[in-house]
């Protein structure tokens, strides 16, 4: 059903192409390597995450710079509790979520109950995500600094375990995309449903929508709350996909910056510009580290050079770029060109 | 027998600044009541404090007997008043349906009938030839149609308009006028409505309050106000002069 629907506003050239990406990216594992694989899961999973951002900036108005956060604790308490009990993922990703909407829900009611908006709703974010950030690097139970491992036994990167989320590095990148078109799919039946309108609503004009009958504290909470419960589904296959997880590179802001980027390049508050930007910006990222990589090894440039930051200054051109002449993003921009999309109309 | 809307004796101030002060308006279910008075006389701040945006210092306000001082703005429209905002509030990227679709959805059981109910006000406010283009496309006028039109999807009892017909041709303005007309006879939907324009005002409304540096200083008829030698002295008569 919601895939019919999702089909409903694509033209023939739209499908065509949609069975294409898909075709391409279902066969990817057969003709390409592991590396590539590696990559396209990480895409995936960013492209996930960038949909849930996308959720609150781009459907309700709601800034977040603290999605690191829901994927963190998330992340952490699916893998603690299979570390230390053995529950697998398929049952912790239910506590799992619940404490990542938690989480949104505390923030969403700080903010919205005391109308800290715009910015200041995002420093609260950034706020609540340093908070555990820290409070993790003093608990020792979970690794503190040190990091929490998950078991990884020899033949677990062979067999397909759902379960328990163990198996070859194709299982979690054909479950990455199944969850990425799930996402996208959900997203779209909110965006088209009551809840969607709503949210636009107050995203545009807060008092026009209030005067129109819309609750805003509450329908801005099912912003946070649609938003953080994916998240907290991407924490859960993060930390399955890691096996390792650090309080620094899991909270850090770098990872919830990282998240909003997607969406921007690929146009913040469309349904496919969160996709579209994940595959953008990783490959271009990855593919960077691997022409720099090549440069040093054939000698073109000194290898003892050092070029740790080259990837976010690309990345930073690339968004500042993408501000300046395209600050839609490109897939609105891109759509009309390919003549993708049905415009509005019944 | 009580009025449909009971204002009474309601003031409000800002930093010591009396925008209402201790003004009672009486308006009767299916009435047409127009507010008038110069700039700054407080008719704005009167909606506002009907409409739930900020409380009263003192006063009762209530709706077919029932309470609704205190209420806030989205509980003030699930009572049955909507309003328009004079600096119309469109939501720019969304498209002229997708406007008033969300006011449609106030009440409606579905996505489907409230597009229906939508696409019907988009039509009576003459705005179909531009259904799909985003808010933030259209000119003022069109902006205070679609302002009407949305406040109406949310099916009220009561609407409250503020100068929706400022910046309006004159037969533009005649058109506004009969619509408002016939959904008052078919619908019994009352209005109480902010207005410059006089042409409308002395149309449209059954029965004329003014305000002036935030008092009632008179009501009545629309024949009755234009005598009033206070009125003209602070609001009508101005208009001759210019």
């Amino acid at each position: 059903m919601m895939g019919v629907n999702f089909l409903a506003d694509l033209t023939i050239k739209g499908k065509a192409g949609l069975l294409l990406i898909l075709a391409i990216l279902i066969s990817l594992p057969f003709w390409s390597s592991s590396y590539i694989i590696s990559v396209a899961t990480i895409t995936l999973y960013l492209a996930i995450l960038g949909q849930s951002w996308n959720l609150m900036l781009g459907f309700a108005g709601l800034l977040s710079l603290g999605h690191a956060l829901f994927v963190g604790i998330s992340a952490y308490l699916a893998a603690y509790v299979f570390s230390v009990l053995g529950l697998p993922p398929v049952i912790s990703v239910f506590p799992a979520v619940l404490l990542a909407i938690l989480m949104g829900m505390l923030i969403g009611y700080l903010g919205f109950r005391f109308s800290i908006g715009g910015v200041y709703f995002a420093l609260l974010t950034i706020a609540f995500a340093e908070l555990v950030r820290i409070s993790v690097d003093h608990m020792g139970f979970i690794g503190g600094t040190e990091g929490l491992f998950l078991p990884v036994s020899e033949g677990d990167r062979k067999g397909v375990d759902l379960i328990n989320l163990r198996g070859h590095p194709f299982m979690f990148y054909y479950l990455a995309m199944v969850l990425a078109f799930l996402t996208l799919a959900g997203c779209r039946t909110l965006l088209k449903s009551k809840l969607g309108y709503y949210w636009q609503a107050i995203r545009d004009d807060q008092d026009a929508a209030q005067a129109l009958g819309i609750n805003v504290f509450r329908y801005k909470m099912y912003a946070v709350i649609y938003s953080s419960g994916i998240a907290g589904v991407a924490g859960v296959f993060y930390a399955f996909y890691q096996n390792s997880l650090f309080p620094e590179s899991v909270f850090g802001i770098e990872r919830s910056i990282e998240v909003t980027l997607g969406p921007i390049v690929g146009g913040v508050g469309s349904l496919f510009g969160p996709v579209l930007g994940a595959f953008i910006l990783t490959p271009l990222g990855e593919g960077l580290t691997e022409l720099i990589d090549f440069l040093k090894n054939s000698g073109i440039i000194d290898p003892k050079l050092k070029l740790n930051g080259l990837k976010l200054l690309i990345w930073g051109l690339v968004v500042s770029l993408i501000v300046l002449f395209k600050p839609r993003g490109i897939w609105p921009w891109l759509s009309d060109k390919l003549g993708f999309c049905r415009t509005e109309g019944d | 027998m009580a009025a449909f809307l009971e204002i009474e004796n309601v003031s409000k101030s800002f930093r010591g600044l009396k925008a209402v002060s201790n003004v009672s308006l009486n308006v009767e279910e299916g009435g047409m009541v127009a507010l008038i008075g110069p700039n700054g006389a407080g008719k704005t701040t009167l909606f506002n404090l009907i409409a739930g945006v900020f409380p009263a210092d003192e006063g009762r306000i209530t709706l077919a007997g029932n309470d609704i001082l205190g209420l806030r703005p989205d509980q003030i429209c699930d009572a049955g008043i909507s309003r328009t905002f004079q600096l119309v509030k469109p939501f720019p990227d969304m498209t002229v349906l997708e406007n008033v679709t969300v006011g449609a959805l106030h009440g409606a059981q579905n996505i489907q009938e409230a597009r229906k109910a939508a696409r019907n006000n988009v039509e009576l406010l003459d705005l179909a030839n531009k259904i799909h283009l985003p808010a933030h496309s259209l000119t003022l006028p069109d902006r205070k149609r679609l302002e009407v039109a949305r406040a109406l999807a949310t099916r009220p009892k009561l609407l409250l308009l503020d100068e929706v017909m400022a910046g309006l041709r004159p037969t533009e303005t005649d058109e506004m006028v009969a619509v408002f007309k016939s959904l008052n006879q078919e619908t019994g939907i009352t209005i109480l409505l902010i207005e410059h324009v006089m042409r409308a005002v002395m149309s449209l409304s059954h029965h004329v309050a003014v305000l002036h540096h935030g008092k009632k200083i008179s009501e009545g008829t629309p024949g009755h106000i234009t005598q009033d030698p206070e009125v003209l002295d602070c609001y009508l008569g101005e208009e001759e002069d210019v």
